[in-house]
């Protein structure tokens, strides 16, 4: 799973989703893997609005990356800072959770990340 | 949603029958507990959906690579940036289609989401090596951004009203009661972003199964049984490598029929109706998927019971469609 599709996620718990600790979910024990993808700056620009920074930069934070700064770069500013680009194509598109957890803030459940999958099918007592 | 008495039963075998009367009643009626309906509808769909998905995944998958022509013009038309998800995304076949949007998958079979992930590793080293030959895929961006997980689609993992757009084809007609499949497309509504003020909000594409189908041969039509047990005739190794039948020309109707084969036509007589031209042998096991047959107009029903509003609807190749929105605004939000 990418790092950036975990911006997009939060617990998979109905009661969960009112909260704001239930995202983003937080990695445990997390093995990572780099895969050679390459940069496609537009996809980056546009995808940026779209990010929740405030929740990429807990995330970055926890998987051991260097700290993100407060505010994410403008559109101009991502474009014209080669470093930046390829700092986030980086930790966006290129590192994946490959075996781990992801753990809900809010109620505790954690979803078994296997080969790259993550999987929410809750329990029963969860539904 | 009643079973029909007088017409001839398409289920395969009076047990299904009986069980899927059962579970309309126990849907219907109020007296059985709804934790209990509930939990009985769960089960008869493990049993008639998500098993059957985990058994039949490769062969599945083998007979479902061509994306539906307007399901494709859909994500084309998404603007560079879009977040997309797609729940029960099965293969995948829709993740790579646009290359300029995020495409997140989701599907309840673990089986065909490793199919999907797959797929995606492919696409994503084929760009790139188109990229690195200059062959012409630098232009249109190396990276397809693409991901799949395993989930619910009635407890899905999406951030809430994070997604431009979310797709849904050929999933909801798998749910065994009406209030589960409008629950499925609340769901949905979930995941899209909420409209503001000058700005419509996200919207949801849905497809299901037509109780239409006059013109194909499986013979449902107006009027017939909406609840069904359809067989799937898993097929030996090598008649698997055999193409799909129908898949062959080319025009926007091959898509359609290239979905719809290794299904075969339910008959009242036979348990296993074999695909038309291929003898089945008997060693070819067959399982049994539930359908509930969408009627005309009864799509647009569940979406507003839903909570959303119909952009548009409307009926392709044995499918009815729907692309929907959330009937709320941003600053109706709690």
């Amino acid at each position: 799973m990418k790092v950036l599709t975990l911006n997009f996620l939060s617990c998979a718990v109905k009661s969960c989703k009112s909260s704001s600790d239930s995202f983003p979910l937080h990695p445990k024990d997390a093995e990572l893997v780099s895969d050679d993808v390459e940069l496609n700056q537009q996809l980056l620009v546009n995808l940026l609005p779209r990010i929740d920074w405030n929740a990429l930069r807990t995330t970055s934070t926890e998987l051991g990356f260097p700290q993100l700064p407060e505010q994410p770069p403008t559109a101009e500013e991502l474009q014209a800072d080669a470093k930046m680009l390829k700092d986030l194509h980086t930790l966006l598109m290129e590192t994946q959770i490959n075996e781990g957890k992801l753990v809900c803030g809010h109620c505790g459940h954690e979803y078994a990340v296997r080969e790259g999958i993550a999987n929410f099918l809750l329990p029963s007592h969860l539904v | 949603m009643a079973i029909s008495s007088t017409a001839p039963s398409a289920l395969p075998s009076s047990s299904a029958a009986d069980a899927v009367a059962k579970l309309t009643a126990a849907g219907a009626e109020t007296e059985t507990e709804p934790a209990a309906a509930e939990a009985e509808a769960e089960a008869y769909e493990r049993t008639h959906v998500h098993c059957v998905y985990e058994a039949i995944a490769p062969h599945f998958s083998a007979t479902r690579y061509k994306p539906w022509p307007a399901v494709g013009s859909f994500l084309r038309a998404q603007p560079p940036g879009a977040v997309g998800f797609d729940v029960g995304c099965g293969n995948g076949k829709y993740l790579g289609v646009n290359p300029e949007i995020l495409m997140v998958g989701s599907d309840r079979s673990a089986s065909l989401v490793a199919l999907a992930r797959s797929r995606c590793k492919e696409l994503q080293n084929r760009q790139a090596g188109a990229a690195a030959a200059g062959t012409g895929g630098e232009a249109r961006g190396a990276a397809v951004a693409t991901d799949v997980l395993v989930a619910d689609g009635l407890s899905l993992p999406f951030r809430e009203h994070s997604a431009d757009f979310v797709i849904c084809v050929a999933v909801i007609h798998h749910m065994s009661t009406r209030a589960r499949r409008q629950d499925a497309i609340r769901q949905l509504l979930r995941c899209v972003k909420l409209g503001e003020a000058g700005r419509t909000g996200g919207q949801a594409l849905v497809y299901v199964w037509a109780l239409e189908q006059g013109t194909s041969r499986r013979g449902w039509d107006e009027g017939g049984e909406q609840d069904l047990l359809v067989p799937w005739v898993l097929k030996s190794q090598q008649k698997q490598q055999k193409p799909p039948k129908g898949v062959k020309g080319e025009g926007t109707g091959e898509a359609s029929a290239a979905d719809k084969s290794g299904e075969a036509p339910p008959t009242p007589a036979t348990a296993a109706a074999p695909e038309p031209g291929v003898a089945p042998s008997h060693t070819d096991p067959v399982f049994q998927r539930y359908y509930h047959l969408y009627r005309k107009g009864e799509l647009e029903q569940d979406v507003l019971a839903a909570g959303g509003v119909v952009v548009s609807s409307g009926y392709e190749r044995d499918n009815w469609w729907v692309v929907a929105a959330n009937g709320l605004v941003a600053h109706e939000r709690r």
